[in-house]
């Protein structure tokens, strides 16, 4: 372990993970395809599904991103938490907000 | 080799700060705080896009009157250039990983680009809708949200012209708050592409590079997220 730190005449070790820069390339096609086919799909009418489609590839690109972008595959199990608490607090954020928007037409209890 | 004879052999690279144990500690520390930033980021945006989601579910048709006015082309092409903006960038950490001192530059230099590149087009974009509320005529074509709101060059289809004014508020907002990280992130690229230039960074020591990197990463993302819900929305057939 640490051999790198020792004395001697070893390369410089690299900080972090080094991954491919096919892997970039690769991801970077990946992102392109995702992008055609959001609009391929918006130029049909599928009623609801229109937005769930919109909303699947968008997700999906972003988390190509934060995984080989930004390296979050090979990070640390800290990193990880905090990037899944970021995604956590925002779903709260949404779906509590959304409880109240949605159910107010609902109007349970007669008026008066 | 004992444990202190390690860290005395670590501490010689200028970069470690005292308070330290290592670089690979330090690494941790500094990405960390990064993290913990870009977290707080999606909260700050994550207000925008939950206003959005609100109204978008109480105006739909609205909100499709809006997006069908946008050009869904320009913003297609747009991702395209942000995404490869991201992919330079990501090459750009590459290449610091594994030393190559003028490919960083290269590849910042390349991002900075792309960067100016969308800013370009969305100040292209912005002029098109504000122009019109400025000028003394009868303001034809201006979409900027307020009195001058020409809500007769949409095709409401029925859409409430008070609620289009909403999705542009929202669209200017969103749109406007993305472009203003860029706009910030120019001169942090420019400042880091002096310091790879300048020989600061190598394979042991590139944290500020990847952690730009990591920004720029993220803004991506919400463009990612803006294009299909401000641009896409409802059939464009």
């Amino acid at each position: 372990m640490s051999t790198h730190l020792a004395p001697g005449n070893q390369p410089a070790h690299p900080r972090g993970h080094v991954v491919s820069w096919k892997v970039y390339l690769a991801v970077f096609l990946a992102l392109v395809v995702l992008t055609v086919i959001t609009v391929q799909v918006a130029g049909h009418d599928f009623g609801e599904l229109n937005l769930i489609v919109a909303l699947a590839v968008a997700v999906t690109k972003a988390t190509l991103v934060v995984l080989y972008f930004m390296h979050a595959r090979y990070s640390e199990r800290l990193t990880r938490v905090v990037i899944a608490s970021s995604v956590a607090f925002l779903a709260i954020l949404l779906f509590l907000l959304l409880t109240d928007y949605v159910s107010r037409p609902w109007s349970l209890v007669a008026a008066g | 080799m004992s444990e202190t004879a390690l860290h005395a052999g670590a501490a010689h690279h200028e970069a470690l700060q005292h308070h330290f144990t290592s670089l690979d500690q330090q690494r941790a520390a500094s990405s960390l705080g990064m993290w913990v930033f870009i977290a707080q980021e999606v909260l700050f945006f994550g207000g925008l896009f939950a206003t959005y989601t609100v109204y978008r579910h109480a105006y739909p048709e609205a909100f499709s009157a809006g997006s069908h006015h946008l050009s869904w082309k320009i913003g297609f092409f747009n991702t395209l250039v942000l995404i490869g903006s991201s992919l330079t960038m990501a090459l750009g950490v590459y290449s610091a990983a594994i030393g190559k001192k003028n490919r960083v530059v290269g590849f910042i230099l390349a991002t900075i680009l792309l960067g100016s590149v969308f800013l370009g087009v969305k100040y292209f974009e912005y002029g098109e809708k504000i122009r019109p509320c400025l000028g003394d005529g009868p303001h034809t074509g201006c979409l900027v949200p307020g009195a001058n709101f020409d809500a007769a060059s949409l095709h409401l289809k029925g859409a409430d012209a008070g609620h289009v004014q909403i999705y542009f508020s929202l669209y200017f907002a969103m749109t406007g708050l993305h472009a203003l990280h860029m706009i910030i992130g120019v001169p942090i690229l420019l400042t880091i592409a002096y310091f790879s230039w300048q020989g600061r960074y190598g394979p042991e020591y590139h944290t500020p590079v990847e952690l730009v990197g990591l920004y720029w990463h993220f803004v991506d993302i919400v463009w990612i997220f803006l294009f299909p819900l401000l641009y896409l929305i409802g059939s464009h057939a």
